[in-house]
């Protein structure tokens, strides 16, 4: 579509079949959560269909201009979130390494002390009257995005009697078939709490947790300003249609 | 040794977790300012050609219990069968229909309705025609990987009984849980997580 401004033809090709021992499994019995919510049959597998090949298409013109400004799209004017400034930036790529143009990214976190402006979440940290918690905005040509928030804190969880989630940002990923719909958390280098979460634990290959945790950027940090994190995404890369048959012909 | 394939790997999913309402429906759950509506929130308006429809999705877990905190996601074709999108090759769509919605279950009752049009005939891989279907993509605390299935129409029984996809389930008295009950205008559909009656989920 023109609003992606691009003259490639679309791709059609089917995507690559997911690797569901590099994801988590459904069920995860140290995250509690997942015991009654995870499927126990085996999953219906078939070729993509158009169904899953195509997915929407969302505009630049969609975005307000503090979209991808968590520290003031919701602060009052003249005023800021608390907390420590960090810009978050990265490329959304697939599997073939190629860049994932014009796709929508949200995202969405805890405030700087580690609570969420939620009706269900009742940890005693406070709410920051100028911190909403979400954010989004759309990949340029080369799969590139970048956001401006404050680094969100860790807090405790009904899971087990003492268990923490590591300081983690909520992605949600469109690509350009709805095949490739994404939803996974960017956490922080450093931190000790990742390899202690349930969650994160559900992830069984090191690689495949490593590949979710962003690495510290300083040559994209704004000096006396904000630190920077950069975290790329993948998503599922799709077939080549050039040697395929097709009814209707190539 | 060989040459290196040079490919990546997919980012590994994580759940949406509790609060996934701040990030995808911000509105709903009291976040106003940011957005001016909450995106997919509407799918038609007065010039969206085809037959008002209204899906009444619950999502239930392995008790029989609604989710009260699940998001759902649709994705469909046109009254014709076209699909809104780029890699859409058999012509231009309604373009006041996107096909794309996004609801909350409620966080009394764990329904969510979306309102929508019934859409038409997609072909499959090999041009036969698909059963009109609806594909669905549902996330929430405790699921870890988003989980994709479709909804077809208790009234396209004849279109449903040469669906491709359909015929192959294998376990035939599984089926019905791909199936939206009609009544009148609205489809009830219920989505069941585990259990005897769990849904049949898709890995495409």
């Amino acid at each position: 579509m023109a609003e992606t401004g691009s003259n490639r033809a679309p791709e059609t090709g089917a995507f690559f079949q997911r690797d569901r021992q590099w994801h988590p499994p459904a069920l995860t019995p140290n995250y509690k959560s997942s015991v009654l919510r995870s499927p126990q049959k085996a999953l219906l597998s078939f070729d993509n269909t158009l169904s899953e090949l195509t997915g929407p298409v969302f505009g630049h013109a969609m975005l307000g201009d503090l979209d991808n400004d968590l520290i003031h799209n919701f602060a009052s004017p003249g005023e800021s979130a608390i907390g420590e400034r960090i810009i978050v930036h990265g490329r959304v790529l697939d599997e073939r390494g190629k860049a994932v143009p014009g796709v929508l990214l949200e995202f969405w976190q805890a405030n700087a002390g580690g609570r969420y402006r939620h009706r269900k979440d009742g940890y005693l940290a406070p709410l920051d009257p100028n911190f909403g918690g979400c954010g989004r905005t759309i990949t340029g040509e080369d799969g590139g995005y970048a956001f401006r928030t404050v680094r969100p804190g860790p807090y405790p969880w009904p899971n087990g009697p003492n268990d923490w989630r590591p300081a983690h940002i909520h992605f949600s990923v469109f690509g350009h078939g709805f095949a490739q719909r994404l939803i996974t958390q960017m956490y922080f280098e450093g931190d000790p709490l990742i390899r202690r979460c349930p969650i994160v634990g559900g992830i069984s290959n090191k690689e495949a947790v490593e590949a979710l945790i962003a690495a510290l950027d300083m040559q994209s940090t704004i000096p006396m300003d904000a630190l920077a994190y950069k975290f790329d995404i993948v998503l599922r890369g799709r077939r080549s249609t050039l040697f395929e048959n097709r009814p209707e012909g190539n | 040794m060989t040459q290196s394939l040079d490919r990546l790997k997919e980012s590994p999913s994580q759940t949406a977790g509790p609060y996934v309402h701040i990030g995808l429906t911000p509105n709903f759950c009291g976040i106003g300012g940011v957005y001016a509506s909450d995106l997919g929130s509407a799918m038609v308006n007065g010039e969206t050609k085809g037959e008002r429809i209204e899906l009444r999705i619950r999502v239930l877990d392995g008790t029989g219990t609604p989710l009260r905190d699940a998001l759902v996601e649709i994705w469909q074709a046109d009254a014709e069968g076209l699909y809104n999108s780029p890699a859409e090759m058999c012509g231009a769509a309604d373009p006041n229909f996107q096909g794309w919605g996004r609801q909350p279950t409620d966080m009394e009752t764990g329904v969510c309705l979306f309102r929508t049009i019934k859409p038409g005939r997609v072909p499959f891989r090999d041009g036969r025609p698909m059963a009109p279907h609806i594909t669905l993509w549902i996330v929430a605390r405790g699921i870890n990987i988003g989980l994709n299935t479709r909804l077809y129409f208790s009234d396209e029984e004849k279109a449903n009984a040469e669906d491709p996809i359909l015929a192959r389930i294998e376990h035939r008295l599984r089926l019905p849980t791909l199936i939206a009950e009609r009544r009148g205008n609205t489809y009830v559909f219920d989505i069941h997580l585990q259990g005897e009656k769990e849904t049949v989920f898709f890995d495409s």
